[in-house]
């Protein structure tokens, strides 16, 4: 059985959510501690969302330094799966292995809502069970949700087809350019802000087409990910 | 014990939603006449011994490495705190 391994750092919220979408999928989640540089077999890594070491010094920023994330860092470039989801995305971006960074929403409001995206790119190790252009639904939860880059990262993410979810109908925080996700220039490593993995199980997620609280949108993450390893 | 001041503040072509905030409010507090504010962070670390320039070398590369993120923030400033406050005294810059 594919082994997705997901990472608790002192104050990550999401990761019991994290390892019941592996669950849900058909993987088997693997507890990954943060002070412990031993990814455990693993292949593949979610870094779920929370406030890791509470963002005092800046989102992820502090999280960057911890043993397990050396680990991390080494199998990404070695070509595992990462995933990085809201504060996860802020670590990635903190670690160097996507470029920007999340600066405090516009607005200045935590914001929390079901969120629709637009799927820019099914070719990342994350997202091969999407349509092109689908719009999904997941939730948005964040405080420090901007995405920002300079002109000439942003024109190379574009280039490069590594935006891979764009905000549909609002940008929910004053993301350069709509951004709500992107990967690193393999595809195995990608960061988004909203929330997948709370979007994977009828009666507990955003409303969907089949009535309330119906939405699963979130789930083809995980699937995404087995189908990638196995191929 | 000696004590290095280290200054981040967001990259001027970053929005500051912070400075922004605080722009709003202060007119309704009566004061006008600020057009804008920026808010960055004001570290202070601390060393046992005094501020030698190879603690000051460390101080800026800590304040590099972990203290800024070079996307998003520049550090300002990197200092001997006690210079830093002879210097504003014999300045005569102190209130």
């Amino acid at each position: 059985m594919t082994r997705i391994g997901v990472v608790t750092f002192p104050g990550t919220l999401d990761d019991r959510d994290a390892a019941r979408a592996v669950r849900l999928a058909g993987g088997e989640p693997v507890a990954l501690w943060h002070a412990d540089a031993d990814l455990r077999g693993v292949d593949a890594v979610v870094l779920p969302g929370g406030f890791s070491y509470g963002d005092y010094l800046r989102a992820g920023a502090i999280s960057r330094f911890a043993p397990v994330m050396g680990e991390v860092v080494e199998a990404a470039g070695k070509g595992m799966p990462v995933l990085g989801i809201c504060n996860g995305f802020q670590v990635l971006t903190e670690a160097h292995l996507l470029p920007g960074s999340m600066i405090k929403n516009d607005h200045l409001h935590f914001v929390c809502r079901e969120q629709v995206l637009s799927v820019e790119s099914t070719d990342t190790a994350w997202t091969g069970e999407y349509a092109a252009g689908e719009r999904i639904t997941i939730p948005l939860k964040n405080q420090d949700g901007q995405y920002v880059a300079d002109e000439s990262t942003l024109d190379e993410l574009e280039g490069e087809g590594r935006v891979v979810f764009r905000y549909e109908d609002t940008n929910p925080n004053g993301s350069r350019r709509g951004i709500a996700g992107i990967s690193n220039a393999k595809g195995n490593v990608v960061g988004l802000m909203p929330h997948p993995e709370h979007a994977v199980e009828a009666g507990f997620g955003p409303d969907g087409a089949r009535g309330p609280r119906s939405g699963t949108d979130g789930l083809r993450f995980f699937t995404s990910v087995m189908r990638s390893l196995v191929s | 014990m000696g004590r290095v001041v280290v200054d981040v503040m967001p990259k001027p072509e970053i929005l500051d939603p912070q400075g922004k905030a605080v722009a709003g409010a202060l007119p309704r507090l009566g004061f006008g006449q600020f057009t804008s504010v920026r808010q960055g962070k004001r570290f202070e670390l601390e060393v046992d011994g005094p501020v030698t320039p190879e603690v000051l070398a460390a101080a800026a590369a800590a304040a590099e490495q972990v203290l800024s993120n070079p996307v998003i923030e520049d550090v300002v400033r990197v200092a001997d705190a006690e210079a830093d406050a002879a210097a504003t005294i014999a300045s005569g810059n102190l209130a």
